[in-house]
């Protein structure tokens, strides 16, 4: 019980939504760390070179379906 | 409009927070890129039909999410084993420790609802403005809002608090100890 109780009493005052300003800034912190980790690798050549080709007058983009793949839909829940 | 120099050099400048969210979805690099690629073909196909002055990235994105969609009904449940996947293909490794809380988050992000994680990650990650967030997921601003909330909630009931979802600490607790009385 004292363990609860000071814990209780620790806790801020959370907003409306119930997340304390902290807890709010430590989520928006780690997302824009996972997210930037991958926007700062940057264009992968293969997208430069997609798009440099298909910029090529008379180029027609050609939006390939991934084919081939077993479509397995036994309707089963 | 059509593709010029500068139009295509926009969309090359999107290129890395497009994949940035196509991960954030789909919890695969490979998936993502692949998403990606199908995201800038339909894009450049259908140039003619962007409105010029208006939000690129914004139609970009739209783009991504419908492919994404339609892709995740047709193959429902390999999403499922992303788990784990996505520290792979990062290029740098983070600090131990740092990589551990790292898999936590995304982990627990995986676990909300795709609507939910779609809105959190377009506003708490992408940077849109709420507007913007509901114009790609074809919702009302509100929803977007309560989808955001609901979002950060769930995390943080699975990262940091138990129990944040109602976030009835001391209610509860005053109540328990005010009842058993001594």
């Amino acid at each position: 019980m004292k363990d609860l109780k000071s814990q209780a009493s620790k806790s801020t005052t959370p907003g409306k939504g119930g997340l304390t300003p902290e807890i709010q800034s430590r989520i928006g912190h780690q997302l824009r760390a996972m997210y930037d980790d991958v926007v700062r690798q940057g264009v992968p050549d293969r997208f430069a070179e997609l798009i440099k080709k298909l910029d090529a007058p008379g180029a027609t983009p050609q939006v390939e379906n991934g084919g081939g793949s077993n479509d397995n839909n036994n309707g089963r829940d | 409009m059509p593709l010029t120099d500068s139009l295509r050099d926009d969309i090359l400048a999107a290129v890395p927070s497009l994949r940035a969210f196509a991960i954030s979805l789909s919890g695969n690099a490979d998936r993502a890129d692949d998403l990606v690629q199908e995201t800038l073909l339909r894009a450049l196909a259908n140039i003619d039909s962007f409105q010029p002055g208006s939000n690129l990235p914004a139609w970009l994105f739209t783009i991504l999410r419908n492919l994404f969609r339609s892709d995740y009904r047709k193959r429902r449940r390999e999403v499922e084993d992303a788990e784990g996947n996505y520290a792979k293909t990062l290029k740098t490794q983070p600090s131990q420790n740092a990589h551990l809380e790292f898999e936590e988050f995304r982990t627990a992000l995986d676990k909300l609802p795709q609507d939910q994680r779609e809105a959190l990650i377009l506003v708490g990650a992408s940077g849109f403005s709420y507007e913007d967030a509901a114009s790609i997921c074809g919702c009302a601003v509100g929803t977007i809002k309560s989808r955001v909330n609901r979002a950060r909630s769930k995390l943080a009931a699975l990262l940091y608090v138990d129990g944040a979802e109602d976030f009835g600490p001391d209610e509860t607790i005053r109540a328990v100890i005010g009842g058993s009385g001594g």
